[in-house]
């Protein structure tokens, strides 16, 4: 790479320009900014926060929620506690207990779900690695509180939302969960018809014929 | 390269003139109004003017680079956005590239435009914020800063558009982005790069010909060109001395060489020309915008075959570099295999340009440090990380 | 004595000329009323007239500090404080409070009985001050003869003032602060007092309201004749202005503060109220140098124009008062800060020349003057030369050494 013949000079000021035309010039331009400012919106971007608030859209992301289904947050959740957000998040903020019944067998739900959210650093991998449409990055910005520790631990309760709620906030990407999802339970739930049917088919057939075992889910 | 003692790094040929008890031992910082953050430089003055200047840093350092070694490929992604957080876009960029240049993982034309769109208009938030945030080192009272805000404060409303964060963006995968563009993004984009020439001008007719500003950048802070290669100095500051060293030309990456702009060169290396060269920088920057929002091809965002968790490269070692807005930004990366780092490295180009900055500052005014340590143009979030 | 008798003279007809002398005027009456001795009526007076300068000036400054970052803010197209009251109206208040309550630290190593004095000692000398300036044609607080040499000397006593807070503090930016304080106060100092002398020459008087007196009256009917309508009194007024701005540590001249350099200067060790008596003293400065400065060059509390007579005079010198301290925001608001050595060189090779040319073309234009006052051709070509002439060198030698002509810039295209 070398420097061409092209040289271009600036608009510098020329040899003999009148002495402090630069300053007046500098003055031109906060004196056009400060009238301007009363009449042109692009002068004068300020958003008077409480009263009014700038739209936020809808990629915007702030801390996680858990989705749920239907109306009962603890029925719902689509969660597993697969812990797969646990692991892959970043600075380690996610914590996750797993439900067990009484004989120690995996109800495939959290018993505890916490979120750190002073830990967290609102990237969004949790809501992108999670294969169960779970975990998803709020909108909601205005989080303050006085307990630092406590008041910023997030537990189940309060991060559970329903999927209304994500359908609200984000309609696109919600949409074409709720597509998948419907997709995938008509697939399950034709499956287990499909099954229901050849069991029924199975009791109503003799025994002595040893045919296929059950359909390859 | 060189062996002319006169050229040579150290410094220790500038002896004070006077007995060391009649100096005065300033700490300018951590705590202080210009120092971009906590860094601190031992200033040992003999009146106003500096005899040595010691600095000190690692006041910010947050262990990234260790971090980083215990964490899958993807988990580092969230925390190069904040080694620079002026432009998060680029350092995004250029680990994205060693790691993709470590699994040999194709990105697609879509994204690369789209990472060429984000890595420029990153490029005008740096600059802009530089012109800003030097005149405020010069003791203007922010208005300038505030023009600079203005501006960026436009780019940012559509970065979180994108990216869903105006600074944090997380942005990059590795082959590809993480989401396509909203609907009307790259109108709205074009908008804002046709409306960013008048600010340019305005911009320029505020600061370059200003007789104060002359005045106290003309002449300040230069080195010579041997010196600065020496010394590793890459980005606008070696530009603006007149060495044509830019990365998107010397190495070429992404798809910048489809593109037509040119590198802007300066003379002398002072502090008026490295501000100067910012601003001939945003000037190319806007020509690449209108060329690649042009030809924005359709297609997909993301190699279909990239994977998000389980990431494992094959054994072996990486180093990919991008001409960052501050200078050469580079990630050097180890992979023993695994879903970790064996070995992650950061150039961070802020930190190997403040390498110089006694060299610069001798036997100038304490006033001059302040400039002279805003036209490097440091972030300490890279600096120490 | 009846109130009528204090309206005397003005041609005043609706707004009374006599309303800022009001409180004293009371004050007096009351007392004589009730049979007060006439020592105990007089200094009565005199501290009612004080007291109403001191509270004028101290509601300006409340009210400057507010307007001064509304129209910073509107300059970088803000909105500026707007929360407290009515278009922010009670930010002052709140500032005050804010002020009064903060923990007043000491430094270990400061010497406590300067620290604590030299707030105060900032602020007295600009209250001082304000006192011989005349405000209106009925209302110059204390009619001095030596006006102007009183307004020096005491505006002298601040530079002690700064060097005893940067001294007193006993840490290393304050020190910085304060040598640079000192040679810069002092290196203005001259010019501003050197540019008086022509004002002095032309009025042969050193009492204020004499110098207003002289500048009354309108040349070819329109102009009015004040000073800065003169070729020596324009250069004059320049350098004036320049030194003025220097003087009261306003930006680009704000180096002992240098908030980017040497982080507040001499005030870096201060704290709640003594850091607001500095302000304070600050923005009361800067009311009486352009009030000097006005009266000086701008005609006082004269009108600008022929047939706005029937308005207060004091009306007047506000409004001139408020236009020239908006000249400074306005300069606050674009301008970087300079270097020490440009600061000094611009001092001694530019400022001093020309304030001490100012002195040969005041005497020039004395003598070149008619019988009856006015002034013919050949003042005007005597002495515009000699003043442009120099300011043209001087400038040109200042513009070559800042001129970037000499800079071009390269494109490397492959």
């Amino acid at each position: 790479m070398e420097p061409s013949a092209d040289i271009k000079r600036l608009p510098a000021p020329a040899r003999w320009s009148i002495p402090g035309i630069g300053l007046l010039k500098g003055m031109v331009v906060t004196a056009q900014n400060m009238i301007q400012s009363y009449y042109r919106k692009e002068r004068m971007t300020t958003v008077q926060y409480p009263e009014e608030r700038a739209p936020i859209s809808p990629n915007f992301r702030n801390f996680p929620f858990l989705c749920y289904d239907g109306e009962d947050p603890k029925a719902g959740l689509r969660c597993t506690a697969c812990t797969i957000c646990e692991t892959e998040c970043p600075p380690q903020c996610i914590y996750i207990v797993l439900e067990r019944d009484a004989n120690g067998k995996s109800l495939k739900r959290p018993k505890v779900f916490d979120i750190d959210v002073s830990v967290c650093m609102n990237c969004g991998i949790c809501a992108e690695v999670c294969p169960f449409d779970s975990i998803y990055m709020d909108g909601e910005y205005e989080l303050s509180k006085q307990d630092r520790f406590n008041g910023l631990l997030f537990h189940l309760d309060r991060l559970a939302k329903s999927a209304d709620y994500h359908m609200k906030l984000r309609p696109k990407e919600a949409g074409e969960v709720a597509a998948r999802r419907k997709v995938e339970v008509d697939k399950k739930r034709a499956v287990q018809a499909a099954k229901d049917a050849k069991a029924q088919t199975d009791k109503d057939m003799a025994k002595p014929e040893p045919t296929t075992k059950g359909e390859p889910a | 390269m060189i062996s002319d003692p006169a050229t040579s790094l150290t410094s220790a040929v500038l002896a004070p003139a006077v007995d060391d008890d009649q100096l005065l031992h300033v700490s300018l910082g951590p705590q202080h109004p210009s120092t971009h953050g906590v860094f601190r430089m031992n200033v040992v003055l003999d009146g106003e003017t500096v005899v040595r200047l010691k600095p000190v840093f690692g006041y910010l350092h947050r262990n990234h680079e260790k971090i980083a070694e215990g964490t899958s490929y993807l988990a580092s992604m969230p925390y190069t956005d904040r080694l620079d957080y002026i432009c998060p876009l680029s350092n995004n960029w250029a680990y994205a590239r060693a790691v993709e240049k470590l699994a040999g993982i194709e990105v697609p034309e879509r994204a690369e435009f789209i990472r060429v769109i984000l890595a420029e208009l990153t490029r005008l938030i740096n600059h802009t914020a530089f012109a800003g945030f030097i005149l405020g080192d010069m003791g203007a009272w922010g208005s300038a800063l505030m023009y600079a805000f203005r501006e960026r404060e436009k780019i940012l409303d559509l970065f979180e558009e994108l990216t869903g964060a105006r600074m944090m963006a997380n942005f990059m995968r590795f082959g590809g982005c993480r989401n396509d563009l909203p609907d009307g993004w790259s109108a709205k984009v074009s908008k804002l790069v046709d409306e960013y020439g008048p600010f340019l001008d305005e911009m320029e007719k505020f600061l370059v010909g200003n007789e104060i500003l002359l005045s106290r950048t003309l002449n300040v802070g230069s080195l010579p060109k041997e010196v600065l290669i020496n010394g590793g100095i890459t980005g606008p500051m070696l530009r603006a001395a007149g060495v044509p060293y830019d990365i998107r030309k010397v190495d070429p990456y992404g798809i910048y060489e489809r593109f037509d702009f040119r590198i802007p060169l300066g003379a002398t290396g002072d502090c008026y020309d490295r501000i100067m060269i910012r601003f001939l920088e945003m000037r190319e920057s806007l020509k690449i915008l209108h060329q690649a929002l042009d030809q924005l091809p359709d297609g997909s965002f993301i190699h279909p075959k990239a994977k998000i968790r389980n990431f494992k490269p094959p054994l072996g070692e990486a180093y990919a570099r991008i001409e960052g807005p501050k200078g050469e930004l580079g990630f050097h990366l180890i992979s023993d295999g695994s879903t970790r780092p064996y070995r992650y490295r950061i150039r961070p180009p802020s930190f190997i340009n403040l390498t110089l900055i006694e060299d610069m500052c001798l036997g100038l005014d304490l006033a001059d440090v302040v400039v002279i340590l805003g036209s490097i143009d440091i972030v300490l979030g890279e600096v120490d990380r | 004595m009846s109130l009528l008798d204090m309206s005397s003279g003005g041609p005043s007809l609706w707004a009374p000329e006599w309303l800022p002398r009001l409180p004293q005027r009371l004050v007096e009456m009351l007392l004589q009323y009730f049979g007060a001795p006439e020592w105990l009526v007089t200094t009565a007076g005199w501290i009612t007239a004080a007291a109403t300068v001191v509270g004028v000036f101290l509601g300006g400054f409340a009210l400057l500090s507010l307007v001064e970052r509304k129209t910073l803010a509107r300059v970088q197209n803000r909105l500026g404080p707007n929360r407290a009251g009515w278009f922010g109206i009670l930010q002052p208040v709140a500032d005050g409070i804010k002020m009064l309550t903060k923990e007043d630290i000491v430094p270990a190593k400061a010497e406590w009985l300067l620290h604590l004095a030299a707030p105060i000692l900032i602020v007295m000398p600009s209250i001082l001050a304000l006192g011989v300036i005349p405000y209106g044609r009925e209302w110059t607080p204390v009619p001095l003869e030596l006006g102007l040499l009183f307004f020096f000397s005491v505006g002298a006593f601040t530079e002690l003032a700064v060097f005893m807070a940067g001294w007193a503090s006993g840490s290393k930016f304050p020190m910085l602060g304060a040598m640079r304080a000192i040679s810069q106060m002092v290196s203005y100092e001259l010019p501003l007092i050197i540019t008086t002398v022509g004002v002095v020459m032309i009025t042969g008087s050193l009492a204020l309201s004499d110098i207003v007196e002289h500048q009354v009256g309108f040349h070819l009917g329109f102009i009015p004749k004040w000073n800065i309508f003169t070729p020596w009194g324009f250069s004059a007024g320049i350098v004036f202005y320049i030194a003025s701005i220097a003087e009261a540590n306003r930006c680009p001249f704000d180096l002992p503060e240098g908030e980017s350099e040497i982080v507040a200067g001499h005030m870096t060790e201060y704290s709640g109220f003594k850091y607001a008596l500095f302000f304070m003293g600050e923005y009361l400065g800067l009311f009486a140098i352009s009030g000097l400065g006005i009266t000086l060059f701008l005609g006082g509390w004269q009108a600008p124009l022929p047939g706005l007579g029937f308005v207060p005079s004091w009306i007047w010198f506000f409004a001139k008062l408020v236009v020239v301290i908006m000249s400074y925001l306005w300069i606050r608001a674009t301008f970087p800060r300079v270097r020490i050595d440009q600061l000094m060189r611009f001092a001694w090779l530019c400022m001093l020349p020309m304030a001490l040319l100012t002195i040969p073309a005041a005497g020039i234009w004395v003598f070149t003057a008619n019988p009856d006052g006015s002034h013919g051709i050949l003042g005007w070509l005597t002495t515009v030369p000699l003043l442009l002439i120099p300011w043209i060198i001087i400038t040109i030698i200042f513009n070559r050494r800042i001129s970037p002509a000499t800079r071009s810039y390269t494109f490397a295209d492959s």
